[in-house]
């Protein structure tokens, strides 16, 4: 088995809204998959439909080979999930829900446990609500790091971690990782997916817009050119993939898409360059070209790179 | 900025977020006691049977349920009887949901965080509740007196009666701001205050039923309803003691308010293990300890309520033992043949219907936890669907058997005890109050059901459990068509010990339990989550 989520044409509606509309989305065994997407792009109603917590309205779904609308017992003996807003029984400690998660899922390494509490410095015997949030993050975190599976589905879990438990976190993905666990990551946290995924997907109104590793991403992405030329920049305007052109005189100051900066550069060549900067896309600005409306052009750069 | 800013603005959210609970309260609470005086001259149109209803309403037995009768020869004597305890005890409901609505559920949420954010004083919330629910309780005592007046009541006992319930809604206001001060979560201030309430409904049912204890309903703001004597020589002055005590009251609330943080009670949450127990490892142990809690409280409750009720048994017989037209009036009530198989019988009906109230509460934990976001982690486990469902209904089944064993066992015992024949009624009382299981497991399948197929109208069991609730106490009083009685599952149960013992009605009751509760999981195991 070398896929451990494979999802097309996944459509979920909610009454009238229609929060998945066609999603694909294919996780590899043992990578970090990161998952992003603005707010309400339907990353968290994809992880639900995952654990069968959701019903798909149509679309194909596997989930490490089984399906998670049948198979929910079989299929979650393998798996522990994160979820974005971790609430904890108010009468509980955060030990015993860590305790209770662990043994409902099919047991849980004590060792383990007693490491993670100590690494993400948490007090396992308070209740419920006296918890802070990042702290009632933790007690989901250690639940869910310290059983034995083989699939992490993590729903934006260091929203409320501070950078030192955030590093902390980085860790122990890396350590998941290194055992040979998949991990699929949602998360608004750019450094953190810098940091941690092998590859990502990022959606946009409930679709797949983009899917890759980040090179491959940045790839598809716009770089800044500054230059200084010798003579007038005649015709740069209609080059393919030249966008934002600002002239003064000999020097010109562009934004060119990634895959067509060989080409404009052999032009600029021929016209004779004095100076020249360029500036690779950075990760905001991948994103934000996702994100946000006015910056993706439609259907553009849509094309998924790789599966 | 003062300690009020923004209370208009939290009373106007309030308001739209109660648009339709609010105008049910007022609407049902304030139009019912104006129902009853056309059917009183129906029902009883002579002399005759109005003194022989008087007979009846006199008897201690009766009083335990309804409060004393002062004058059953008019129809306002008969409303305020027949109706004033109930409006004390279900405006007292209204206030205590109303205010924990708007405080406490709210600090749970953390919703109220995210407005204290903003511009809000720090008494703005409390005050928008109080006023609410104080505003509500007024609305409904000034509809009470319009409609009762309208419908040709007399305007004075009009009066006395719906200020009486108004000002046991402004107490009841008072009791729940000061539990919402005092403990962590609405679930708990919640079952407190319904508690009072429950503990105040017994004392003036004590008072009014032993003729050596008549001070206990002074104690009681349920018993000063009757007390300022509305329709039989009004007596306004009783009225200032609610009034002077729900000031008391709220004062001290917002007394108590600053002493705390937003979201923490006044009762400090302890640690706990930092290892769970071994055996709290299945869904089902997980249900145990959510529903430990208000099952023990329940249980015990049950016990002394059962325990009073028969303790008050005992004199009845004696009292109006011969008399025709009492039996008369027992039998409309709902009771068959002899005077205390039919008040035990009456009280069958009503622990039956006490015990609905937990089932129904039992079963909606289901949806609590949903919405808290509590079913998702577990479901993401190898639990399954029906095995949660199974586990939080297995105490919507057994617990309430606990329940009517408990109060059919505290009944018999303290009768028994009082007779001095404990081996017999212990087992007839037992068999009296364990036939209305049947009934109230229908009622814990119908919300179940809308758990199952419209959880977001989980609500509406309420309505079905206050719809019974009125059927069986009233229907029979009312003379109802037997139409309108068979719709209510409670109608169907055999009233031991009295009427014979008919296994068919239980049976059939319990296969529509089963067959309701199996469209249940069929409908949970398919929805959504969330
Ligand atoms: N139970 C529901 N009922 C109705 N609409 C829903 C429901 N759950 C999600 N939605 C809608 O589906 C869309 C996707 O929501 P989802 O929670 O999956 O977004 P998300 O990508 O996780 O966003 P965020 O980054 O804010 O967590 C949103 O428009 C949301 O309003
Ligand atoms: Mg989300």
């Amino acid at each position: 088995m070398t896929t451990a989520i494979s999802v097309s044409g996944l459509v979920k509606t909610f009454g009238r809204t229609r929060a998945l509309d066609g999603l694909d989305l294919t996780v590899r065994t043992g990578e970090v998959h990161g998952f992003l997407g603005p707010n309400g792009a339907g990353k968290s109603t994809t992880i639900r439909v995952l654990l069968g917590l959701l019903r798909a309205d149509s679309g194909d779904v596997t989930l490490l080979d089984g399906n998670p609308w049948h198979d929910v017992a079989a299929l979650h003996r393998r798996l522990a999930y994160v979820p974005g807003d971790v609430a904890l029984w108010p009468t509980l400690s955060g030990g015993e829900v860590i305790d209770l998660l662990g043994r409902l899922r099919g047991g849980l390494d004590a060792k383990r446990r007693a490491d993670l509490l100590e690494r993400f410095e948490l007090d396992p015997t308070k209740k419920g609500r006296t918890y802070s949030k990042g702290n009632r993050q933790k007690v989901a975190l250690v639940a869910a790091l310290a059983s034995d599976v083989e699939l992490l589905l993590l729903d934006e879990p260091t929203s409320g971690l501070d950078p030192v438990m955030e590093a902390v976190f980085q860790e122990c993905i890396n350590e998941e990782r290194e055992r040979g666990r998949t991990v699929l990551l949602s998360s608004h946290i750019l450094a953190e997916v810098e940091a941690l995924c092998d590859r990502v997907s990022i959606i946009r109104d409930g679709r797949t817009v983009e899917s890759g590793t980040l090179s491959e991403l940045r790839h598809l992405t716009r770089t800044s050119i500054t230059a200084e030329l010798a003579g007038a920049p005649n015709g740069l305007a209609d080059l393919p993939g030249v966008h934002d052109l600002k002239a003064e005189g000999d020097r010109v100051k562009f934004e060119v898409d990634s895959d067509k900066l060989d080409a404009v550069l052999q032009a600029l060549a021929r016209t004779g360059v004095r100076s020249l900067t360029s500036q690779p896309p950075t990760l905001e600005e991948l994103f934000l070209r996702h994100y946000a409306d006015e910056l993706a052009p439609n259907g553009k750069h849509t094309a998924a790179v790789s599966r | 900025m003062n300690s009020l800013t923004g209370t208009r603005t939290l009373v106007r959210l309030a308001l739209r977020r109660d648009r339709i609970m609010l105008p049910v309260w007022v609407v049902v609470l304030g139009l019912v006691p104006a129902s009853t005086a056309g059917a009183y001259d129906q029902l009883y149109p002579e002399a005759k049977d109005r003194a022989s209803l008087a007979v009846g309403g006199n008897n201690p037995a009766v009083a335990v349920l309804y409060g004393k009768a002062y004058d059953l020869t008019t129809a306002g004597g008969f409303t305020a009887w027949r109706y004033g305890v109930f409006l004390g005890v279900f405006i007292g409901l209204m206030a205590t949901f109303t205010v924990m609505r708007h405080t406490r559920s709210e600090e749970d949420t953390g919703r109220l965080e995210l407005l204290s954010a903003g511009v809000l004083g720090r008494n703005a919330s409390l005050t928008a509740a109080v006023l609410v629910s104080g505003g509500a309780s007024i609305l409904i005592g000034l509809v009470q007196v319009l409609a009762m007046a309208g419908s040709g009541l007399s305007a004075t006992g009009s009066l006395a009666l719906g200020a009486g319930v108004a000002a046991c809604g402004l107490v009841f206001t008072g009791v729940a701001a000061i539990a919402a001060q005092v403990f962590t979560y609405s679930r708990t201030a919640n079952g407190v205050s319904c508690a009072v309430i429950g503990v105040l409904f017994l004392l003036r049912a004590v008072g009014d039923s032993s003729p050596s204890a008549q001070w206990a309903s002074w104690l009681s703001p349920i018993g000063w309803i009757e007390l300022s004597r509305p329709f039989a020589g009004e007596r306004f002055w009783v009225l200032l003691l609610p009034l002077v005590l729900a000031g008391l009251l709220v004062a001290v609330a917002f007394q108590l308010q600053p002493r705390r943080d937003v979201g923490a009670g006044l009762v400090p949450p302890r640690p706990g293990p930092a290892t769970a127990a071994a055996g709290l490892r299945s869904p089902f142990a997980l249900a145990w300890r959510l529903h430990r809690g208000p099952l023990i409280g329940w249980t015990l409750a049950m016990l002394v309520i059962g325990g009073v009720f028969g303790a008050i048994a005992t004199g009845i017989g004696d009292l109006v033992g011969s008399s025709e037209q009492t039996r008369v009036m027992f039998e409309r009530m709902g009771g068959a043949q002899g005077i205390v198989d039919a008040y035990i019988g009456a009280l069958g009906g009503i622990y039956g219907l006490t015990a609905g109230v937990y089932a129904v509460q039992a079963t909606l934990r289901m949806r609590a936890e949903e919405s808290a976001l509590l079913l998702e982690p577990l479901l993401a486990t190898k639990v399954t669907r029906g095995r949660w469902a199974a586990s939080h209904l297995a105490f919507a089944i057994l617990g309430p058997a606990v329940l009517l064993a408990a109060v059919g066992l505290g009944t018999g015992l303290t009768y028994g005890l009082r007779i001095h024949d404990v081996g017999t009624q212990v087992p007839r009382v037992l068999g009296a109050t364990l036939a209305q299981l049947p009934a109230v497991l229908v009622m814990a399948a119908l919300a179940a059901l809308l758990f199952g197929l419209l959880p977001n109208l989980t609500g509406l069991s309420w309505a079905v459990l206050t719809v019974f609730l009125l059927i069986t106490l009233f229907g029979p009083i009312l003379q109802v068509s037997q139409a309108v009685l068979d719709v209510s599952p409670f109608s169907h149960v055999p009233k031991l010990p009295a009427a014979a013992f008919t296994a068919t009605p239980l049976l059939w009751l319990t296969g529509i339990a089963v067959v309701v509760f199996a469209g249940a999981f069929a409908g949970f195991r398919r929805r959504d989550i969330g």
